[in-house]
């Protein structure tokens, strides 16, 4: 079965603001985004288990208009707070790569 | 020439809302932005060919919290002072020589008053320098300290992004809190006939988004233009530090980068409404929500997109966020690594060993547990995810160590590190056969002041009557 690093054209994640991380996944051609969303796997409820929160804490928003998912969720710390370990939130996409998208 | 008049504009000004559009109407708006940071660097030859096309306006993004609060907090620029300048040459001498506005948004990294003024120098220095001559806005974005207070008891701010209600306690606290202004204080400072506009902490396409309407074009392209600029080249491919062309018209707005290697595609430019949002569709900003889900991305050539049918919705109430930081200790850091397999296969204990040693030592000269926070950040297996790496027990064949103490004062740490770099460096463990040592350190000396710490405290919103009354607009004839 593909993974997220096999189809995806952008797989990345970054700060939205200091207290929250905001993960994308994008890809190249509307027909493929559209089997993907129908796939049902990207959800709010993939990014709760990937990341340790409760779905109700995931923003979770399909773009159409960029063949784009974006997912928005609380950080573990504060960007820089003493323990972060990632002041710009871009390396915290990783456990999405390997996720299969029965497509 | 530095100079002469300055003058202090007089909030006289009748109470507004959200300005909708100002001043005379034309076709179109064409704004180079030169890169997504003053400081990033961009080619001269892209700024030329930008110039060649006669924007109206040029600029760029002086700053943002991504960085961390550090900066804000201690008042400094995350880009070199040297980097900077150069920019800020090249810019001056383009927009002074062609007779534009130049606008600068979150001057100096966090657009505090000593970022503001950092620039602001750089930018007589420069004048001085190549004999330049302009008139000058500084834009202030620090409240006072007691209208800020007064403002909170007045029940005029709310939380953003889950934290708890601001309290008076955590504004005296702050080491430094800026409010992030939308375009009507930079309209005003257009409106008083600046050439150079420098602001502190800006929404960041608010500049642009000023200058838009200012000309009578709608807010909704003219915001989403500011969405496109404040990065520079960024919603082009290949993505690199370099200089964008935007030209805005009432239906929509076109994207093109300037240097011959980069181009906008339709996905690229897509791909940019997700950058640093929670939502890639809503977009708050002060006075309003700017929505794009309803966008069109077409290609008018094959470097070139255009953007139409984003919306804008005005707010009841204009809001501005607040950001402010507090003191959160001084750090001391150690790096250091083991390619030892035994040490490996038992890192976690031998580092809760190491705790204890040091909660011991340090405590016998006076640093008990309460006065610092002792880390150890073990790179190889979970220091880039903490608590959400899915690998960490995974055994890798070397591990990289940032020791890490935070303390009370700059000594503390900078002791509770040593008890803690010697220990790791020394300590006996079961089956061990290094018995010399069992860390590389590759620098001496080992042990890194780092300074002070900050921490985010402030990430609040606060309404406005009048989208200018916390932003005070200075003038001098440079």
């Amino acid at each position: 079965m593909p993974r997220i690093r096999d189809i995806a054209k952008v797989c990345k994640s970054k700060n939205a603001g200091p207290f929250e991380l905001t993960v994308d996944v994008v890809f190249d051609s509307p027909a493929l985004y559209e089997r993907v969303k129908a796939s049902g796997v990207l959800g709010p409820d993939l990014f709760a288990r990937l990341y340790g929160v409760s779905a109700n804490q995931v923003l979770f928003t399909p773009y159409d208009a960029a063949s784009a998912f974006k997912a928005t969720f609380p950080r573990l710390l504060p960007s820089g707070e003493v323990g972060d370990t990632d002041v710009y939130g871009c390396q915290q996409h990783a456990p999405l790569l390997d996720v299969e998208i029965p497509v | 020439m530095a100079s002469g008049r300055t003058e202090r504009r007089a909030r006289a000004c009748p109470p507004c809302g959200p300005v909708r559009s100002w001043g005379r109407r034309v076709n179109e708006v064409r704004l180079l932005s030169t890169s997504a940071i003053l400081g990033y660097g961009f080619p001269e030859a892209s700024l030329e060919a930008g110039m060649a096309r006669r924007p109206h306006m040029i600029g760029v993004d002086g700053g943002s919290v991504d960085p961390g609060p550090y900066y804000l907090g201690a008042g400094k620029p995350f880009c070199s002072v040297m980097a900077i300048r150069r920019d800020l040459r090249l810019m001056l001498r383009a927009a002074v020589g062609a007779g534009i506005p130049l606008v600068i948004g979150t001057s100096g990294g966090s657009g505090g008053a000593p970022h503001l003024e950092l620039v602001a120098g750089l930018a007589r220095e420069i004048a001085r320098e190549e004999g330049l001559r302009f008139r000058m806005a500084l834009i202030g974005a620090e409240p006072e300290r007691a209208d800020l207070l007064a403002r909170l008891a007045a029940g005029r701010v709310r939380p953003l992004a889950g934290l708890p209600p601001l309290d008076a306690g955590t504004v005296e606290r702050a080491a430094r809190i800026v409010g992030m202004m939308g375009p009507e204080p930079f309209a005003e400072a257009m409106a008083g006939g600046a050439q150079v506009i420098l602001a502190g902490r800006s929404s960041d396409p608010a500049p642009w988004a000023a200058m838009c309407l200012r000309a009578g074009l709608p807010p909704a392209p003219a915001w989403y233009a500011g969405k496109m600029l404040e990065c520079g080249a960024t919603p082009s491919i290949p993505k690199g530090h370099d200089c964008l062309f935007v030209t805005v018209r009432d239906d929509g707005v076109e994207c093109e980068p300037l240097n011959p290697i980069r181009r906008c595609t339709p996905l690229s430019v897509a791909n940019h409404s997700l950058h640093e949002n929670a939502s890639p569709i809503h977009h708050v900003e002060p006075g309003g929500l700017l929505d794009t889900a309803a966008c069109r991305f077409d290609a008018v050539s094959d470097r070139a997109v255009r953007i139409s049918g984003m919306t804008w919705t005005p707010a009841a109430q204009y809001t501005v966020k607040l950001e402010g930081v507090e003191l959160a200790g001084y750090r001391t850091i150690c790096v250091c690594g083991t390619r030892d397999p035994l040490l490996i296969g038992r890192i976690d204990t031998f580092l809760e060993e190491i705790r204890g040693i040091v909660a011991e030592k340090a405590a016998a000269f006076g640093a008990t547990p309460e006065r610092y926070r002792l880390a150890f950040r073990v790179y190889g297996r979970d220091g880039v995810m903490g608590e959400r790496e899915p690998l960490r027990d995974t055994t890798p064949h070397e591990l990289g160590f940032v020791i890490e103490a935070v303390g009370e004062t700059q000594e503390i740490a900078t002791a509770v590190l040593g008890i803690a770099r010697t220990n790791m460096l020394h300590t006996d463990f079961p089956g061990r056969l290094c018995r010399e040592g069992n860390m590389a350190f590759p620098f001496s000396p080992s042990d890194i002041e780092v300074g002070a710490v900050y921490r985010f405290s402030i990430y609040h919103v606060l309404e406005l009557d009048d989208p200018r009354e916390i932003f005070p607009i200075t003038y001098e004839e440079v």
